[in-house]
């Protein structure tokens, strides 16, 4: 019985895998045909971005079972770090995909030290501070990047805080311009980039859940004290998930901010990580899968098909989202769902007993 | 554990759309004016349909036409519909606008220059704001599509601006990329030099917003010239988004160090909020802003007594005798029930600068954007092209895509601007 449950999540994971790699392809070959609209072309690696944030919200909510409210904080330090680095290497003679591979690098591990520096102490407590504590991170993050100037000269980098004079000389670059945060980026994350760090993911997350840790992990979310009282260490996981967590959503920041023309602090603030958040309970918590399709939809949905309706397009999204919450949520229609589908039936279960 | 998290999740969704729908409350009385506006420009749309069968260029332009800017990139819109009309009445070029709304975002911004670029937009009028201007007009750059903003004024939008602190271009010139309005610089240091040639103030304050492209734009070139003018700063305070409500600090830091002039380069929402708590307190000095400030007059809810004896730069003025833009504001009232901002006018300065840029050449209607671009920026950087229009007479551009025309000094009374000289 057991083998069949594991035999069923790994073949879920392929499943999950699959439609990664299938969607890629799919979107490979509409673009190569040259058929994609520019607008959903723009769209493509900022959803990617989104993607990977709310796969890895989903690690800390659904998989850990702590809520964070400040992930846009972390996705802010990966953009400004891991943007920093790539500008810095622009005249290194290294080729664009080294660039942005160091940037995610480097923005993926500034972010796993914000989130240990956050972690270490708030993960020792109990209940909802973790919440609190993010939320302020998000905001603190904001404030400090508003008011950051990092330049490069000949010389090498400069820092400054509150005042724009860093002290660059003849030939230097403001890189961070503190409000008006990065300008003049070279958008040099590919979708292909987007969608390998999208399957990274995925298979750091479905190894770590199906392994030890992953199942301590998920004791200390379903009954803290059972799980201690057999010696789980409770902050060491802890902190594992949501350092790793943090890590991801660095990379996904890196990803995006490469992707723009301009990145400033106020785009990472409270509204984003509710984004994010919402991302991952309308896909359904520790449903991984159902984070990406619900990324993809409620980030392409409000830019594409609903700008026919102008001015009542956020009107209708609200509804969207209301509509997805009751039929997610609804036990008539998922019972509906698995008499349609007798397969889905065994998953739906499978998929309860997740969460 | 896991409905628990679901229940707070939903909680703080439903929060944080009260607190959308409060953002929009400011806008919302301008909501219902711009679905009148939205009726009476579907109803031109139809026209600009049935002329589009014969072959229209087709104008796109990018703005925040929802959420807290919405009041920006509605006039704007609203102003171009007016000068698309009158433009398709005279035969002719013929023109078809359509407008994508932005949020006032980036990200945003460059689909909605995508979703127009799709439907085969071949001028772009940019974006309304600065910050979405600096992302499309890079799109816009290097796609080759001629771009003419009404009012994005930061000088990132143009490019090959020297940074004075390294005495390096930053961002290179984007050579397709002009402006209707004043860039921030010029607007920053033309105050300055107005405020000490008018001897408005001895000791002068300075509140603005740091985390705003445009307001700290204003205030570097307003600091710098000031030195240089040896005015006297005796007070400079900041604000951000999250305390753009609550001014009781810069207001006492500018009353007590005695200032008897306040300058205030910002949009106008926070402009008003200062007004009303310095008068709350019972200070009075001059108040001192920029283009931003226009709006004011028309805030929902807001007192306009207490606007009394505002001074400000605008190029536009709506109570001017001209022909040009009486007929304009009666038009713009009649349609869209408002009175027009300087947002509008530049808008439709923009649309009409382009169609005088056009009428004396040879164009087809399916000519290439990128073609049209060539036309166009050869059109406006050379010498004999000028324009005079709603916000300035002998307009005229150069390479470096900035507009020179000169700012007309306006100060409220009666709730209503008139001109200063």
């Amino acid at each position: 019985m057991k083998r069949l449950i594991i035999r069923k999540k790994s073949r879920k994971n392929f499943l999950t895998y699959g439609i990664v790699v299938a969607a890629y392809v799919a979107l490979m070959a509409v673009m190569a045909a040259g058929a994609m609209p520019s607008a959903i072309q723009g769209l493509l690696v900022p959803m990617c971005a989104y993607i990977i944030a709310a796969v890895s919200l989903n690690l800390t909510v659904g998989v850990l079972g702590e809520l964070s409210l400040g992930h846009a904080g972390f996705m802010s330090v990966g953009a400004f770090t891991g943007c920093t680095a790539a500008m810095a290497l622009a005249n290194s003679g290294m080729p664009s995909w080294g660039r942005m591979a160091a940037a995610v690098v480097v923005g993926s591990l500034l972010a796993a030290a914000a989130g240990a520096l956050v972690g270490v102490p708030v993960l020792r407590l109990q209940g909802d501070y973790l919440a609190i504590v993010t939320l302020a991170f998000g905001e603190i993050i904001k404030t400090v990047v508003t008011n950051l100037y990092i330049g490069i000269d000949p010389q090498g980098l400069h820092f400054g805080f509150l005042k724009p004079d860093i002290g660059l000389g003849k030939g230097g670059k403001m890189i961070v311009n503190g409000p008006n945060g990065i300008s003049g980026i070279e958008k040099i994350s590919t979708l292909t980039a987007g969608f390998l760090i999208i399957l990274l993911c995925l298979v750091v997350i479905f190894n770590l859940v199906d392994s030890r840790s992953g199942r301590a992990i998920m004791a200390l979310r379903d009954n803290r004290i059972a799980a201690e009282s057999v010696g789980i260490n409770a902050t060491k996981y802890k902190l594992m998930a949501f350092v790793l967590s943090a890590a991801m959503a660095g990379a996904a920041g890196a990803l995006y901010a490469l992707s723009q023309n301009t990145v400033t602090a106020s785009k990472f603030d409270f509204n984003t990580s509710i984004l994010i958040l919402v991302f991952v309970v309308l896909g359904g918590l520790g449903n991984m899968l159902g984070s990406i399709v619900a990324a993809t939809v409620l980030y392409i949905l409000p830019e594409t098909w609903l700008r026919q309706f102008s001015d009542y397009r956020m009107l209708i999204y609200a509804v969207v989202l209301i509509g997805m919450m009751l039929v997610t949520n609804s036990q008539k229609v998922r019972t509906l769902l698995g008499k349609l589908l007798p397969q889905k039936k065994t998953k739906e279960k499978e998929g309860q007993g997740d969460a | 554990m896991s409905k628990k998290i679901l229940a707070l999740a939903l909680c703080l969704l439903l929060a944080a759309t009260c607190f959308a729908g409060c953002g929009d409350g400011s806008s919302s009385q301008d909501g219902g004016s711009s679905s009148q506006g939205g009726a009476a420009s579907e109803a031109s749309q139809a026209q600009g349909d049935a002329s589009a069968a014969e072959g229209a260029i087709k104008i796109g332009g990018t703005g925040p036409l929802t959420g807290g800017a919405a009041i920006y990139g509605n006039a704007a819109k609203n102003g171009a519909q007016i000068a698309v009309d009158e433009i398709n009445a005279l035969g002719g070029l013929q023109f078809e606008l359509r407008y994508e709304d932005d949020v006032h975002d980036p990200e945003k911004a460059v689909t909605a220059y995508n979703t127009l670029k799709d439907w085969g937009m071949q001028v772009f009028l940019g974006s309304v704001t600065s910050k979405p201007a600096v992302a499309t007009s890079t799109e816009a750059n290097s796609d080759h599509i001629f771009f003419l903003t009404p009012s994005a004024s930061s000088t990132d939008v143009l490019g090959g601006v020297e940074n004075p602190l390294t005495e390096t271009v930053e961002i290179e010139r984007k050579d397709n990329i002009f402006q209707m309005c004043f860039v921030d610089p010029n607007q920053g240091s033309a105050s300055a030099q107005y405020i000490y040639d008018q001897k408005l103030g001895e000791k002068v304050a300075v509140i603005y917003k740091n985390d705003d492209v445009y307001s700290t734009g204003i205030y570097n070139s307003f600091a710098a010239k000031a030195q240089e003018l040896e005015i006297e700063i005796v007070s400079t305070t900041t604000f951000t988004d999250d305390t753009s409500t609550d001014f009781s600090v810069q207001i006492a830091d500018a009353k007590d160090n005695g200032a008897d002039l306040v300058f205030l380069p910002m949009y106008y929402e926070a402009a008003s909020m200062i007004l009303i708590q310095a008068d709350s307190v019972g200070y009075k000095p001059q108040w001192f802003g920029v283009d931003g400030m226009d709006g004011i007059l028309t805030l929902d809810g807001f007192d306009t007594a207490l606007a009394e004896g505002v001074m400000l730069l605008t190029p536009f003025n709506a109570d001017s005798d001209d022909e040009a833009t009486s007929k304009f504001v009666s038009t713009y009232k009649e349609q869209f029930g408002d009175v027009p901002n300087q947002f509008a006018a530049d808008s439709y300065d923009c649309v009409w600068s382009i169609y005088n840029a056009l009428k004396d050449e040879e164009v087809a209607s399916d000519i290439s954007a990128s073609d049209l671009c060539d036309k166009l920026i050869a059109k406006f950087t050379s010498s004999d092209f000028s324009y005079d229009g709603l916000t300035g007479e002998n307009m005229t551009w150069d390479e470096t895509g900035a507009v020179s025309k000169s700012p007309k000094g306006m100060v409220i009374k009666e709730g209503a601007y008139v001109g200063m000289d």
